[in-house]
């Protein structure tokens, strides 16, 4: 096939802007767009940088956006991306560039570190001699956010960290949310305390983009969510996410709908100073009339919804997610 | 200058292992590694890891198999304590945070790994190198050790005798550092890129043997090279030997379990150097599929598929187009493992005083003349904590001295002049030719005259080789350039194999000549040692197989 490569190129010695560069090829059918790069490298251009090693979707390091979207380049047919024979490649956002295709990943393994992503067990239990018990159920319960290879596509794309760089993000929460579980740590409380606290589990807006371009289907949103209810499970509630949420259930569980009104309150969790921090914002609400009304009636079939709660809280499958 | 008591070089398992066992200990530990640790070829080991763990079980079983199919050539005492400190070794592991595949009763599940008599291969599905990489990165990240982040070894420093530290190129950077060490542990991995059909990832080029050879440390059977009989065509990427431990099998284009001819007892769990074979002459005398045999799963069924061989599915699909639950796998044998490298004692110990090597690019003598699968991940288990305590120790005793200034200055101006060179070829262009000969002569087949063209190409390429060009010009992250050291290394790596496989006239485990188409335990049980001297030729000798309790006998699969 032939295809056009646009790839983003940024020399830090000579450019003082990034630029696309055009690279025409033709390549066997089922080529990846790693296939394509190294292509270019080896026979067109050898100034070309970017990462990769394994070329099997198992070393993570070959992380860039293909098409605008961040994916692994080993992992992605020309032949799935290319629209009219073209697909354009560039650095993964949310990471300093350092040259071309190459990103410095420091950020993100920052984050990966804060979450002290290593089992820590008790230092009272004696260690088996051998092996701990763990059921095959807990095993492959663990495997979806283990099976994690650290490509950073997800921290990439995460909406949040685009404007809070401090953000944990998805990776390094799906790590923890592992550890969290594992049973031969000790520090799963602890873990959570931490996880709760501003910048971690509650920031998250559930834009699904670290879902979307998870090359090993982690699903990072679900690991953040089941870190919110171990939270909320674990009496962790003493900040705005947890108590956001639990204002949410609570208004349209009683009223059949959302009491947007008492929401912000609640969430701040009645604290006169933080609540003064929002006052611009009610201000300008009330100006262009957006305001929600202080009076929530509670609606007609209110009690079906209450019903719906309650049978969803009885089913609920203990150690499954709502 | 930087310092430290203890470097290790690369950071893949070994590496990772053996920084562990040295931080253990107290002293100062840095690892130094050309990629990301979690970029490192360990973490693609697919199928499990081998220790005596059930009663039915012994060490003495593990290790006689081990040694049964290193067709005689592994050292016995390498071999015992290989297995005697496995299920520790692994055990150890699951207490870090590894997470292996669990049977109903909590504990590990076993797959009937190889031509093993009985289950003794713990595994994480189909991605065991992925689970232990992660677990021992998490482990250097708990003990906080210092980690050169892509910088690339380039030379070994010796003073007086001593190994002294190393110097190494900063990739980001673009500068030669010195780093001293006390000891430096070399646990750099294979050098499967010296094939063009090879299932290891494109960071496999030989460095560490590379360097130690041109530091005089002998290099210990190099020719021998396992070719792993399941690899997808084209890719040349792994599908794991679990495929079929499970209960896969391999059909020619007739349809024949052709492994009944070769193996009728084993059939496809016959060793891989057994299978590897058998599936070449199928495809030489007419009976593949387009250059390849085909490996039969759908009977295994879709459930066993996604629960055990998950990723294997997944490779298939993106890169071969083909979903095994529906169709057979069209697979060949690919380049896969260095049973030789670097030769050291039980501890890894070189030759030179300070000077350790583990793992891939060593050669403690447990694979002979052909690897046992699983016992890849076990080796950088036990033999990692070994050599990093052996170092540890040893660098209690030294001093420590001082990287001479010029040979930094020396280093640079060298690289500047790689830089520099205006005509001459792409290092792409030597790399092609030589994977393509190394694949035709140095492979599953060899002959005497195949290989000493082989030499011959190989020590033209080396002329060839002093004039490459390079496009980057650049300090910032020059691959162009790392590629083009690299490509020097492989060339180095590559004389020494075919020396070795010179030498050798027997066929024996992964070398098999014609000519000399038997085993010859007369003439030939034992190593193959080739040492470079200070003129840049190279030396073949032998050392003797240390033989403790099993007495070579045929292998009869």
């Amino acid at each position: 096939m032939r295809v056009t490569l646009r790839v983003r190129r940024f020399n830090p010695e000579t450019d003082l802007e990034p630029r696309l560069q055009e690279y025409t090829l033709d390549l066997p059918d089922h080529s990846t767009v790693l296939d394509a790069l190294i292509t270019i490298r080896e026979r067109v251009d050898g100034t070309l940088a970017f990462h990769y090693s394994c070329r099997m979707a198992i070393c993570g390091a070959c992380g860039m956006r293909i098409n605008g979207l961040a994916g692994l380049a080993c992992k992605t047919a020309l032949r799935r991306v290319e629209v009219d024979g073209t697909v354009t490649v560039e650095p993964m956002g949310n990471m300093p560039v350092a040259k071309d295709l190459v990103v410095n990943m420091e950020p993100f393994w920052h984050h990966l570190r804060a979450v002290k992503p290593y089992i820590e067990p008790h230092p009272d239990r004696v260690e088996p001699q051998d092996e701990y018990r763990i059921s095959p159920r807990q095993v492959s319960e663990l495997w979806e956010a283990a099976r994690c290879i650290m490509c950073g596509a997800c921290f990439s794309e995460c909406t949040v960290d685009e404007i809070d760089i401090n953000f944990l993000g998805p990776a390094a929460l799906a790590r923890a949310s592992w550890l969290v579980r594992d049973p031969r740590d000790s520090r799963a409380v602890d873990r959570l305390r931490e996880l709760s606290r501003p910048h971690g589990i509650w920031d998250c807006t559930r834009c699904f983009y670290c879902v979307q371009v998870c090359p090993k289907d982690v699903n990072p949103l679900g690991q953040i969510l089941r870190l919110r209810r171990l939270a909320v499970e674990a009496g962790i509630t003493d900040n705005n996410g947890a108590r956001h949420g639990q204002a949410f259930a609570e208004s349209v569980k009683e009223t059949g709908w959302l009491d947007e009104f008492s929401l912000v309150p609640k969430s701040w969790g009645g604290n006169p100073v933080a609540l003064l921090s929002e006052l611009p914002t009610a201000v300008r609400m009330l100006v262009r009339k957006g305001a929600p009304s202080p009076v929530h009636p509670r609606r007609p079939g209110a009690h079906e919804v209450r019903y719906l709660f309650e049978k969803v809280e009885r089913k609920r499958p203990e150690g499954k997610d709502a | 200058m930087l310092s430290h008591d203890v470097l290790v070089v690369g950071a893949g398992g070994s590496g990772l292992r053996a920084a562990l066992a040295a931080a253990r200990l107290g002293v100062d530990v840095a690892i130094l590694s050309k990629v990301h640790p979690l970029r490192s070829h360990t973490g693609a080991a697919e199928g499990g890891i081998n220790a005596a763990f059930s009663e039915q079980d012994s060490w003495e079983n593990h290790a006689y198999d081990t040694v049964r199919e290193s067709d005689w050539l592994a050292d016995q005492d390498a071999t015992e304590v290989l297995a005697q400190e496995g299920p520790a070794a692994v055990y150890e592991l699951d207490h870090m945070g590894a997470l292996f595949s669990r049977g109903p009763d909590g504990r590990f599940l076993l797959r009937p790994f190889g031509p093993e008599r009985i289950p003794r291969t713990v595994f994480a599905g189909d991605t065991t190198g992925h689970v232990v990489l992660q677990t021992l990165y998490q482990q250097a990240l708990k003990e906080r050790l210092r980690i050169y982040e892509e910088w690339f070894v380039l030379d070994l420093v010796i003073e007086d005798g001593v190994c002294a530290g190393v110097l190494a190129y900063d990739i980001p950077g673009g500068t030669v550092q010195a780093v001293a060490a006390k000891a430096v542990i070399l646990a750099t991995g294979g050098a499967g890129r010296l094939y063009a059909n090879t299932t290891n990832a494109y960071i496999c080029t030989g460095d560490g043997m590379a360097i130690a050879l041109r530091n005089g440390v002998p290099l210990k059977d190099m020719e021998m090279v396992q070719f792993h009989p399941t690899t997808l065509p084209g890719s040349g990427i792994l599908i794991t030997e679990g495929a079929r431990a499970e209960g896969g099998y391999l059909l020619n284009a007739r349809g024949e379990r052709f492994m009944a001819r070769y193996a009728p007892r084993l059939m496809e769990q016959a060793g891989r150097d057994v299978v590897s074979r058998a599936e070449q002459t199928e495809i030489d005398e007419g009976r593949g599929v387009n250059g390849c045999v085909l490996l039969e799963l759908r009977h295994l069924g879709e459930e066993r598929i996604k629960s055990r061989l998950a990723q294997t599915r997944e490779l298939c699909t993106t890169y071969a187009g083909i979903d095994p639950v529906h169709e057979p796998i069209p697979v060949r044998p690919g380049a896969h493992y260095f049973m030789g490298g670097i030769h050291t004692d039980l501890t890894g110990r070189t030759t030179i005083p300070g000077l350790y090597a583990v793992g891939e690019c060593a050669c403690v003598s447990v694979h002979g003349a052909n690897r046992l699968g699983g016992n890849s991940l076990l080796e950088l288990l036990v033999f990692g904590r070994r050599a990093g305590e052996g170092a540890a120790e040893f660098a209690r005793n030294q001093k420590g001295v001082e990287v001479p200034e010029a040979r930094v200055r020396d280093t640079e101006r060298e690289l500047a002049r790689i830089v520099s060179r205006s005509d001459g070829e792409r290092w792409a262009t030597l790399r092609d030719i030589l994977a393509d000969t190394m694949s035709r002569e140095m492979g599953i087949f060899r002959t005497g005259n195949g290989m000493r063209h082989c030499l011959s190409v190989i020590m033209e390429l080396k002329e060839r080789y002093r004039r490459v060009r390079l496009d980057d010009r650049g300090r910032v992250y020059n691959y162009d350039l790392v590629s083009t050291i690299e490509l020097g290394f492989m060339l180095d790596v590559a004389e020494a194999v075919v020396i070795s496989g010179l030498g050798r006239q027997e066929s024996r485990g992964a070398h098999y000549r014609r000519g000399y188409p038997t085993r010859d335990d007369a003439n030939w049980l034992k190593h193959t040692v080739v040492h470079r001297d200070p003129e840049g030729n190279l030396h073949l000798d032998y050392l003797p197989v240390r033989i403790t309790r099993w007495p070579p006998a045929a292998r009869v699969y």
